[in-house]
């Protein structure tokens, strides 16, 4: 027998134009909480995907109790009694909590003798066993779409248990719980620990990782750094280990100064009553306005309500002292106001299209000649001023976007915005996803546009960021602004005060 | 000749077909002659006008069902429209009237029902599969109904001359009047996707619509647009297809729609959307006239082409997925 559950040795995996693991280990010890570490884009949920069969390893292996063992997809990953609960739930809402956790697994009987149907009844008793296990009191027969995220994160865990794993991925759980609910899953994970289930425990939240976690591996940009024993850890050391440099210069400098102010938000309040509501503030000419809260704190929707992707119901936006209506995302852009969205993928890329598309798409009307048609020559000038001013990397204009990096896609994202001369921007998780190097890069693309006179309006999960790239903090909890700081006020703790007002 | 191969390569269908093709020239009597070549002609350029019509509703992830009946609408309205004053079975009401004002008629009609199938997709949020299936449906009644299940015939001759005729002498070589149609739609189009802020559009809405709408594109006028267009070209091939025919009936150019969807799948027009080009949807719907002509010098049973016709459309469209789905 191994003193290790189980043990990833060598594992490399690259995606076009990026290398997202390069030679990591993992070794997880029977009844330890096992903490990987690393910023967004490290390559941890890269990693855990590969160990759950999602993807599959370019090189590597996986041993099981010492023995070498093949995953090729997620039923061999349980099979060999490894779970995971995902950073991103994948639920299927329309059916019962009950269905969700069996799902694929369904308890079958005999009919007749020889017809073999789901077992309702003996799917609906365990459900209920299991919800009480992880301290959940619900109908197993509720629709699990009736549930809160942090409620189907729960109903997740309860799936993980049922499957009697002996390794249990959590994926950044806790991002959306509540206090209660991370001490009702903390009890959970201390019980799964006794029972011998090794747990690897991905968070960002340094508090809790010191306070749970057993052993801690950090890595960095895809590489393995180092795996020490939890106690006796700071939090400075492990920052700079993940960070790899000295925090000091993870920012530009800023010196820009703020001016008159262009863009206010009067009692703006969301068509949905769970949403944002009599949100007020404003943004100053050259100012960076970060806004900071936890998962659900409704910040995105406030800004795609600004921006016309979402309705409101009441409320003003005035822009240099007049008020516009946006009902529509081209109304904000007409008026000057540009928004990178979060999910890069989802909403921002044209995937299969070039950089040149991607890049002009929402300045077209630019470079038509006669009205009539476009010049391509001045969108392949477009193209050109931004691989330059932005550093770019891109084989040519005519590159599908898909196939650049992560922070390149942003980067012609960014340009795309800028070809619009907008004076406000709106910019949602601008660094989501991206390595530590090109994330500096739009650090100062961002200090540049402040610099120029414009309005930016950052939302961050990332509070270093917001605190480093900042000249205010706007916090939100729960779809209401619950204040501001500024100055020597932009701490964590302030900052977490804030988003923590829940009514 | 290295781009020549790598196309082949990508395209599997299209180089099949052509060396069968090859080998049908070189073997079979009369296959390579100036009158077959005439007919691919004149056949591919109204699939041609349909399939243009199509490809911009799949290039935004869409499909249109009811192409093939709306050609087979503005075929018995045209051929309505077009009998001679004199003929003995005529059905139409008004007096005998200029081909060319009828085109405009049906090309108006075509637009209209064009713009209702966008606007159902755009605006009611229908499926463009469930929405176009209707709209075939009704399309189909509504034809029934203006011609009474009967036949249309006693064209004008003009109508045919000017449409169906040749120039040339007809043993030896001679062109289709229609290639000028199906080199203008050509021109038109490619200007209207490589040029225009419209195809620009178009190929943003397929290649992300929520991120074409968050960059300002009105993207509900666009797929209006596009429908509508699509109308407009069903409109002119029906009107092509019944002066070639030389008559017309509900049962006109049912099924085209298959044929114009494989045409465009074939010639690289991918149903994930954002990506087709014009030049793609032609060599698509020749290398499918080709696999048509060919079936039929080998005298396979007519009724077989059917089962031949459907298995290179889902053939194509496998082909067409398994390069946008990566091995993860």
């Amino acid at each position: 027998m191994s003193e290790y559950t189980l043990e990833m040795r060598g594992v490399s995996k690259s995606f076009p134009g990026v290398k997202a693991l390069d030679n990591v280990q993992l070794k997880l010890k029977p009844g330890k909480v096992h903490a990987l570490m690393g910023e967004n884009g490290a390559g941890k949920s890269t990693l855990m995907k590969c160990m759950f069969g999602i993807y599959t390893m370019d090189e590597g292996e996986i041993y099981i109790d010492g023995e070498k063992a093949e995953i090729h997809n997620p039923m061999d990953a349980l099979n060999k009694g490894i779970a995971m609960v995902h950073q991103e739930l994948q639920p299927i809402p329309a059916r019962t909590i009950g269905e969700n956790i069996y799902l694929g697994r369904y308890p079958m009987k005999k009919v007749l003798g020889f017809i073999k149907v789901v077992d309702h009844q003996k799917m609906y008793e365990d459900t209920a066993a299991l919800l009480e296990r992880v301290h959940m009191n619900f109908d197993p027969k509720q629709k699990e779409g009736e549930l809160s995220v942090s409620q189907m994160q729960s109903v997740e865990i309860a799936k993980a248990i049922s499957a009697n794993c002996r390794v249990l991925i959590l994926d950044e759980p806790t991002s959306s719980l509540t206090q209660n609910e991370v001490d009702a899953l903390f009890r959970i994970v201390n019980e799964l620990k006794e029972e011998g289930v090794a747990i690897v425990y991905i968070s960002h939240k340094m508090d809790e990782i010191l306070k749970i976690s057993d052993e801690v591996t950090i890595m960095r940009d895809g590489k393995y750094i180092g795996t020490w024993d939890a106690k006796g850890l700071t939090n400075d050391f492990i920052i700079t280990k993940m960070v790899g440099r000295e925090l000091s210069n993870l920012y530009p400098q800023r010196n820009n100064k703020p001016g008159e102010t262009v863009f206010e938000v009067k009692d703006f309040t969301s068509i949905n009553p769970k949403s944002f509501r009599d949100v007020t503030f404003g943004v100053k000419e050259g100012e960076i306005l970060g806004v900071a809260g936890l998962v659900g704190a409704q910040r995105t929707e406030l800004m795609e309500g600004l921006f016309g992707i979402r309705s409101h119901t009441k409320g003003q936006i005035l822009y240099k002292g007049k008020e516009i209506h946006v009902n529509r995302p081209k109304d904000a852009i007409d008026q000057g106001i540009a928004m990178l969205t979060e999910d890069r993928r989802g909403s921002g890329i044209l995937g299969v299209l070039s950089v040149a598309d991607n890049i002009s798409v929402a300045s077209l009307k630019k470079y038509l000649k006669h009205n009539l048609y476009i010049d391509d020559s001045k969108v392949e000038q477009l193209v050109k001023d931004n691989v330059e001013k932005m550093n770019i990397k891109t084989p040519s204009s005519k590159t599908q976007i898909q196939s650049l990096s992560g922070g390149n896609q942003q980067k012609v994202l960014v340009g795309r915005w800028l070809a619009n001369d907008p004076e406000v921007l709106i910019l949602d998780e601008p660094t989501r996803g991206i390595d530590v190097g090109a994330k500096y890069e739009i650090y100062c693309i961002i200090e540049e546009l402040a610099r120029e006179g414009r309005a930016v309006i950052m939302i961050s999960s990332e509070m270093d960021e917001l605190i480093g790239m900042s000249d205010r903090i706007m916090v939100m909890c729960d779809g209401r602004v619950t204040g501001f700081v500024e100055g020597e006020d932009m701490t964590q703790e302030k900052i977490m005060s804030l988003a923590t007002q829940f009514e | 000749m290295k781009k020549v191969l790598k196309y082949f390569k990508e395209n599997p269908i299209v180089a099949l077909l052509l060396a069968a093709t090859l080998v049908m020239g070189v073997s079979v009597e009369n296959f390579a002659s100036w009158g077959n070549l005439s007919n691919l002609i004149a056949n591919t350029t109204i699939r041609f006008v349909i399939a243009l019509g199509v490809s911009g509703c799949l290039i935004t992830k869409g499909t249109d069902l009811s192409a093939g009946r709306q050609v087979g609408l503005a075929g018995c309205i045209a051929g309505i429209l077009i009998q001679r004053g004199d003929y003995t079975g005529r059905v139409s009401p008004f007096p005998e009237m200029n081909m060319w004002l009828i085109l405009l008629i049906v090309v108006v009609i075509g637009a209209f029902i064009g713009y209702l199938n966008g606007t159902v997709i755009s605006r009611l949020h229908v499926p463009p599969f469930i929405a176009t299936l209707g709209m075939q449906t009704i399309v189909y009644g509504i034809c029934l109904v203006v011609t009474n299940a009967q036949p249309i015939g006693g064209f004008q001759q003009k109508y045919i001359d000017v449409i169906a005729g040749r120039w040339g002498n007809p043993r030896e070589f001679n062109l289709p009047h229609l290639l000028v149609v199906m080199v203008i739609m050509g021109c038109i189009f490619w200007f209207i996707y490589n040029k225009t802020t419209h195809g620009k559009y178009m190929y943003a809405i397929g290649g992300n619509e929520v991120a074409a709408e968050v960059s300002g594109v009105n993207t509900g006028r666009s797929l209006r647009l596009i429908y509508m267009t699509a109308g407009i070209m069903y409109a002119i091939a029906g009107y092509l297809l019944a002066a070639k025919s030389g008559g017309a009936s509900s049962g006109l150019a049912q099924g085209y729609e298959l044929e114009a969807i494989a045409g465009c799948t074939i010639g690289g027009v991918s149903t994930t959307g954002g990506i087709g080009t014009v030049s793609g949807v032609l060599i698509g719907v020749l290398v499918f006239e080709l696999l048509k002509i060919i079936l039929q010098f080998l005298g396979v049973n007519p009724y077989y082409n059917y089962v031949v016709q459907g298995l290179v459309i889902v053939i194509a469209v496998a082909l067409d997925i398994r390069k946008y789905v990566k091995k993860k």
